[in-house]
C-alpha cells in the first residue's frame, strides 16, 4: 500500500496534471506554477506564491482588511479598533479569532466587541471624516479607559479618498496625544490578507513607535527582556509559550498581539531579543526593530517537544549561561510529561497520513508536532505564504511531499480524494467538505475551539485532539454498509 | 410615456454647457414642451438661469440632513422656474471630499423611483466636464438619456473632450440605447471653427446640429441669472436658440453610435485645416530653444 518516494512523485505528477486538465488552458497554465512536489535538496518547494488568485476558482484567501483588523491589530486588547466603512466587513469580523485575553470587556478591554462607522450612502457621497470624528468622541465618552484607537479602513475609504490621517492627528491632539492609528488596509489592496499584515506592521512603526517617543520612562529593563512577536494567543497559545520563557529565566515584556496592550507595543523597543513565532505576519516589524533599535530577532516553533527543545536552546543561545541552563532545566522538567503523552498517543496515531492547508506559518510549523506522534505529512500549502515561507518549508517536509499554493476548492478536494489521508488540517470552510467525504478533519486556524496547541501544555491537548479526530468510531459508520469490506449483515 | 425624450448635454468644462442647455430648453418650453432639468454637477448651477437663483436644496444635501434619500419627497427637491420648467439639482460634496459620482447615481435612482419623469415631454441631464468615472456616466447608461448632445468649440481641448465623450457613448451604446444626437458648437471665434466642427462631426459619424454664434447678450442675461429667451426674447441670439431647439425637437430617432477617433487622427484633422502646422517626428518633445539651435 505505501508507495516509494519515486512512486509518490510520479503519483503527484499524474494527480496534478489530472486536476489541471479540467481547467481552461490559460487557468491551467497559471495554476500549474502553484502545484508541485518537494524535491530533496532544492532551495524552495518549486511553486510560485503571493500571486493574485484566479477569478472563478474558490480561493481560501482573505483581504488586506482581514489581515490588519482580524490578525495584527484586533487582538490588542486595550485599544478600540473601528471597522471604518459599511457595516458588513465589521459584522463579519466581529469578536475575534479566539484571541484569548485577560480584562473586563467593555471597561478596559474590547477585543470581542465590534465598533463600526456603518457607512450610509451619504457618507460615501459627502465623505466620512466628520462621522469618524464623532465616533472617536463617542468612544472617548463611552469607554474612557480605552488606551488608544485604530481606524481599520474598508474598501470605500480608499475609493472616496477620506483623509483618516488628518482626522487621527486632529483627534489625537484634542485628546492629549492619545494614540490614534489610521490604517490604510482597504480590502482591494494586494492579493491576500498578507499585505494587510504588512500595512498593519508599518502603521505600528509610524504611529506607535515614531509618534510615542518614550511614553514609559519609568519602565526598568533587565538583561533578560524578550518580546513574543506573532503569537495571537489562539486558545491561549501565547500563555502556554510565555510560561516556558519565564521558567527558563527570561522576562516577557510584550505579547504581539494576542492578549497584548498598547503599553507592551510601546515598550517593545526596550527588549533584548524579539522572539518571532508567525514570521509571515510580523517579520516586517521585527526587521524594523533590528535596524532601528538593534534588537536581534529569532524565529521559534513551539509545536511539539522536538521543535520546542530546539527553539528553547536557540533562544537561550542569545543569552548567558544562566538562561542556557534554564532552557535545559525546562526541557528536562517537561520531558517525562512529553514521553507520557507520546507513549499514550503514538501507538494510536503511528503512520497516519496528514494533509494540511493553512495560512502563512502553520503549514510548516505544525509538522514537527505530527511527526513526534509518528504521523506523516504528505501534502501541505499556504493560503498567503511568500517564497521565503516556501524556502523555510524545505526544512520541514520530506522528499516527495505534495505542495499546493493558494489551493482552490476543486484542487484540494481532488487531492484528498486521490490521496485518502487519515486527517486533513485546514479551516472552517474546508471542514465539512472533507468530513462529508468521510475524512477526519481538524481546524488548524481556530484549533476547533480547543487549544492551546503551543508549548508543552499545548502538545498534550494537540495529541488528544488528533487522536479524537482520527480514531473517532463515527468514521466506521460513514461508509455505505453494503459496500464495506467484510461488513456484517 | 413612450414619447418621453431623455437628452443630456455633455462637453468640456467651461464650454458653456449649462448656458446652452438652459437657453435651448427654455426655447423648447416656449414651443409648449414640458421640461424637467436634472443637474448632475456638484456645483448645482445647472438650473440657475431658469430659477433665477442657485438651487439651495439639492437632493443630496437634503438627504444628508434627513438621514437618507429614502426620507425625501419629490416636492422637497423639485423647483419650478421659467415657463414651468421643473428643476432638480443632484448636488454633491464640496471639492476634495467624498464621491460626487456616487451622488449622481443616488440622485437619478431617487428621481426615477419617485416618478419625477411623469407628465413631461423632455428630461434633460446636465453633466459636469468629462465622463471621469462610472457615476458621471450614469445618465448615458441603460434607460436614461437616449440622445447626447456634445457642446464643443473649435479649440483643441474641447474637441478632444468631445471625442472622449463619444468613447463613453460607444461603450454604453450596445448595452443600452444611448445615441449621439449631434454636436453643438458654441462659438469661441477660433480659426476656421465652423469647418473644423463639421469635420469632427463627420469623423464621429454625426452632424453639427447647430453653430451658436458668440453674442454678448448671453453675458448680459447671465449676469441677471436669466436665459436670453427670457431676458431678450426678440434678440437675434434668442432666435439661434429657437433654431437649435427646433432642430433637437426634429432630431428624434436620428441619433447614431459614434465612431471616436484616435489622438493622432484628431491631430491630423487640425493639421488638415491648417490649425496646427505639420511637424516632423524629430521635433516632438523639443523646446523652442532647442529647435532654434
Amino acid at each position: 500500500m505505501s508507495l516509494t518516494v519515486e512512486q509518490t512523485k510520479q503519483r503527484n505528477k499524474e494527480l496534478i496534471s489530472e486536476v489541471l486538465s479540467v481547467y481552461p488552458e490559460k487557468t491551467a497554465k497559471r495554476r500549474a506554477k502553484h502545484l508541485g512536489t518537494f524535491e530533496e535538496g532544492k532551495p524552495d518547494c518549486g511553486v510560485k506564491s503571493n500571486v493574485k488568485s484566479i477569478p472563478g476558482v474558490m480561493t481560501i484567501r482573505g483581504c488586506a482588511y482581514a489581515g490588519s483588523k482580524g490578525v495584527v491589530w484586533g487582538p490588542i486588547k486595550d485599544m478600540i479598533h473601528i471597522s471604518h466603512g459599511p457595516v458588513g466587513c465589521g459584522q463579519y469580523s466581529w469578536a475575534s479569532r479566539r484571541n484569548y485575553y485577560i480584562g473586563t470587556t467593555g471597561i478596559d478591554t474590547f477585543v470581542t466587541m465590534q465598533f463600526t462607522s456603518d457607512f450610509q450612502e451619504k457618507d460615501i457621497v459627502f465623505g466620512g471624516d466628520k462621522k469618524l470624528e464623532k465616533i472617536i468622541d463617542e468612544i472617548q465618552d463611552l469607554f474612557p479607559l480605552n488606551h488608544g484607537i485604530t481606524v481599520q479602513s474598508e474598501c470605500p475609504i480608499g475609493l472616496i479618498g477620506d483623509d483618516i490621517e488628518a482626522v487621527s492627528k486632529k483627534k489625537s491632539k484634542e485628546y492629549d496625544g492619545k494614540t490614534i492609528v489610521p490604517v490604510r488596509c482597504e480590502g482591494f489592496r494586494g492579493v491576500s490578507q498578507s499585505l494587510g499584515h504588512h500595512i498593519a506592521n508599518d502603521s505600528i512603526r509610524d504611529w506607535v513607535f515614531d509618534k510615542s517617543g518614550d511614553k514609559h520612562p519609568e519602565f526598568k529593563t533587565t538583561p533578560y527582556d524578550v518580546s513574543i512577536i506573532g503569537d495571537y494567543n489562539i486558545g491561549g497559545d501565547a500563555w502556554a509559550s510565555r510560561i516556558l520563557l519565564e521558567e527558563m529565566g527570561l522576562r516577557v515584556i510584550a505579547q504581539w498581539s494576542g492578549d497584548g496592550s498598547l503599553a507592551e507595543l510601546e515598550n517593545t523597543p526596550k527588549a533584548k531579543l524579539n522572539v518571532l513565532h508567525c514570521y509571515r505576519s510580523m517579520n516586517y516589524i521585527s526587521r524594523h526593530m533590528e535596524e532601528k533599535y538593534g534588537i536581534p530577532w529569532v524565529e521559534y516553533n513551539f509545536f511539539g517537544p522536538t521543535k520546542i527543545e530546539e527553539s528553547l536552546r536557540n533562544i537561550a543561545s542569545h543569552f548567558d549561561d544562566k538562561i542556557k541552563e534554564g532552557a535545559e532545566r525546562v526541557i528536562a522538567k517537561y520531558r517525562p510529561l512529553m514521553d507520557a503523552v507520546i507513549a499514550k498517543y503514538r501507538p494510536r496515531l503511528e503512520g497516519k497520513k496528514v494533509m494540511l492547508f493553512v495560512g502563512g506559518l502553520r503549514p510548516r510549523h505544525v509538522i514537527g508536532a505530527y511527526e513526534d506522534l509518528g504521523m506523516e505529512i504528505v501534502g501541505t500549502g499556504y493560503e498567503f505564504g511568500h517564497n521565503d515561507d516556501y524556502q523555510r518549508t524545505t526544512h520541514y517536509v520530506k522528499d516527495g511531499t505534495l505542495i499546493y499554493d493558494d489551493v482552490t476548492g476543486f484542487e484540494f478536494e481532488k487531492f484528498v480524494e486521490a490521496i485518502q489521508p487519515d486527517l486533513v488540517g485546514s479551516g472552517i470552510k474546508e471542514k465539512y467538505v472533507f468530513q462529508k467525504m468521510g475524512v477526519p478533519f481538524r481546524q488548524m486556524h481556530s484549533w476547533d475551539y480547543s487549544g492551546p496547541y503551543h508549548g508543552y501544555d499545548g502538545f498534550a491537548i494537540f495529541a488528544r485532539d488528533m487522536d479524537m479526530a482520527i480514531n473517532n468510531p463515527v468514521w466506521s459508520l460513514a461508509k455505505t454498509p453494503w459496500k464495506r469490506n467484510g461488513a456484517h449483515a | 410615456m413612450s414619447d418621453l425624450r431623455q437628452i443630456a448635454f455633455y462637453g468640456k468644462g467651461g464650454i458653456g454647457k449649462s448656458t446652452t442647455s438652459q437657453n435651448t430648453l427654455a426655447a423648447l418650453a416656449e414651443m409648449g414642451q414640458r421640461i424637467l432639468i436634472v443637474g448632475c454637477d456638484p456645483k448645482a448651477d445647472s438650473t440657475r438661469l431658469i430659477l433665477h437663483a442657485k438651487a439651495q436644496d439639492t437632493i443630496l444635501s437634503l438627504a444628508a440632513a434627513a438621514g437618507s434619500v429614502e426620507d425625501l419627497e419629490l416636492e422637497d427637491v423639485m423647483k419650478v422656474g421659467y415657463r414651468d420648467i421643473r428643476c432638480v439639482e443632484s448636488g454633491g460634496p464640496e471639492p476634495g471630499v467624498g464621491c460626487a459620482g456616487r451622488g449622481v447615481i443616488t440622485s437619478i435612482n431617487f428621481l426615477e423611483e419617485e416618478g419625477a419623469y411623469e407628465d413631461i415631454d423632455y428630461v434633460s441631464y446636465d453633466v459636469l466636464g468629462d465622463v471621469v468615472c462610472g457615476g458621471f456616466a450614469m445618465p448615458i447608461r441603460e434607460n436614461k438619456a437616449q440622445e447626447i448632445y456634445i457642446v464643443m468649440s473649435g479649440e483643441m481641448m474641447a474637441m478632444y473632450a468631445a471625442n472622449n465623450i463619444s468613447k463613453g457613448i460607444l461603450k454604453y451604446a450596445n448595452s443600452g440605447g444611448v445615441r449621439l444626437g449631434g454636436l453643438v458648437c458654441n462659438e469661441r471665434q477660433t480659426d476656421k471653427e465652423l469647418e473644423l466642427a463639421e469635420a469632427l462631426a463627420g469623423k464621429l459619424g454625426t452632424k453639427l446640429i447647430h453653430f451658436v454664434p458668440r453674442d454678448n447678450i448671453v453675458q448680459h442675461a447671465e449676469l441677471r441669472r436669466m436665459t436670453v429667451m427670457e431676458y431678450a426674447p426678440d434678440s437675434k441670439q434668442a432666435n439661434e436658440y429657437r433654431q437649435l431647439a427646433q432642430k433637437i425637437h426634429n432630431n428624434s430617432g436620428n441619433g447614431i453610435i459614434p465612431t471616436p477617433i484616435t489622438m493622432d487622427e484628431l491631430e491630423d484633422l487640425l493639421m488638415a485645416h491648417g490649425i496646427m502646422k505639420q511637424i516632423d517626428e524629430s521635433q516632438v518633445g523639443k523646446t523652442a530653444a532647442e529647435i532654434a539651435a
